[in-house]
C-alpha cells in the first residue's frame, strides 16, 4: 500500500545556465530566463509505502512525515528565491527536474533519522510547477 | 487496458486506538481523535484491468460498474458514521488505509471474470490519499 500526502510552497527562480551564453540561455529557457526571475506555487506530492500497523490502522506516522517534509523542504523553500536562498541551486539550474532531484536528495538523507527501521519507505515525489507542468521522480 | 471510475461518498469517523490514552491518541491521530468524530468527502477511484470485448468494445459494462459501486460502497457508507454504522469499523480504526482495504475486500469478488480489480485509490482529502492493489499486508 502506498500513501500520498500533498504539500505546497511558493518560490521564485530564474533559469540560467552558466555553461551557456546569454543568447543560448534565452533560446533554451525563453521567458524563464528573464533577468529578475519569476515564481510558482509548487505542489509537492510525497508517496510512501509501509506495513499496515494492525493496532493503529496506519502505514506511516503522518506527524513524522509532515515534520520531515516541513523541516527539510517546505520551511526551507517557502517564500524563498531558489537560486539565491538554496545552496544546491547556486551550482545547479533550478528547473523543476532539478528541484525534484534536490527534494529527493534531502528527503533520502533525512529519512533514516525520521523513520529508522519502521519499514516506512520513500517511493516517489511528484512536483507540479504549474497545472500544466508535472514532474515525477521514483526513488 | 485500465479503466477508472471515480465516485464520492461523505462519511464521518473518529480515529482512536483501542486501549490507548487520550494523549497517545492525540499523538497518533491529531484532531482526527476528537471523540465525537468529524467527516470527509471521500473520493474513490476504482481501476479495473481487462481487454475490450471484441463485440461490445468495452472492458467492463460501465452501467454495471456503477451499480456495483453503488451497492457495495456508496449505499452502505455514504452519509454514515463509519465507526458506528459500517462493519468492520466497530472494531477497526477507520483510517484512510483501513477504509481502502475494506473497499478492496468488498469490491474484489465482484470482478472475477476476465476483467479484474486492479487498484483502489481513496482520497480522504485533496491532500491525502492511499493506493491499495490487494497486496498482502
Amino acid at each position: 500500500m502506498t500513501l500520498t500526502r500533498r504539500y505546497r510552497f511558493s518560490s521564485s527562480h530564474r533559469l540560467h545556465s552558466p555553461q551557456l551564453n546569454d543568447e543560448e540561455n534565452q533560446q533554451v529557457y525563453g521567458k524563464c530566463n528573464n533577468p529578475y526571475g519569476h515564481g510558482h506555487d509548487y505542489v509537492l506530492d510525497v508517496s510512501v509505502s509501509g506495513k499496515l500497523d494492525a493496532a493503529t490502522g496506519r502505514i506511516v506516522d503522518l506527524d513524522t512525515l509532515d515534520q520531515v517534509v516541513g523541516n527539510h523542504i517546505v520551511n526551507c523553500f517557502e517564500h524563498r528565491n531558489l537560486n539565491a536562498d538554496i545552496p544546491a541551486f547556486q551550482s545547479m539550474v533550478p528547473t523543476t527536474e532539478n528541484v525534484a532531484v534536490e527534494i529527493g536528495r534531502r528527503l533520502t538523507e533525512a529519512w533514516p533519522d525520521a523513520f529508522g527501521n519502521t519499514g516506512t519507505l520513500l517511493k516517489k515525489i511528484r512536483i507540479r510547477e504549474t497545472p500544466r507542468n508535472i514532474f515525477e521522480l521514483t526513488l | 487496458m485500465l479503466i477508472t471510475r471515480r465516485v464520492e461518498f461523505s462519511a464521518s469517523h473518529v480515529c482512536r486506538k483501542e486501549g490507548a490514552s487520550e494523549a497517545e491518541n492525540r499523538a497518533l491521530y491529531g484532531p482526527a481523535a476528537n471523540p465525537n468524530g468529524h467527516g470527509h468527502n471521500y473520493v474513490l477511484e476504482v481501476t479495473l484491468d481487462g481487454t475490450p470485448d471484441p463485440i461490445t468494445g468495452m472492458v467492463f459494462d460501465l452501467k454495471e460498474l456503477k451499480d456495483v459501486l453503488n451497492r457495495e460502497i456508496i449505499e452502505p457508507m455514504d452519509h454514515r458514521f463509519l465507526n458506528y454504522e459500517v462493519k468492520p469499523f466497530d472494531r477497526l480504526v477507520p483510517t484512510v488505509e483501513n477504509v481502502a482495504v475494506e473497499i478492496w475486500r468488498r469490491l474484489a469478488p465482484q470482478f472475477n471474470g476476465v476483467t479484474q480489480l486492479k487498484n483502489v485509490r481513496l482520497y480522504e482529502t485533496e491532500d491525502l490519499y492511499v493506493d491499495y492493489s490487494g497486496e498482502t499486508l
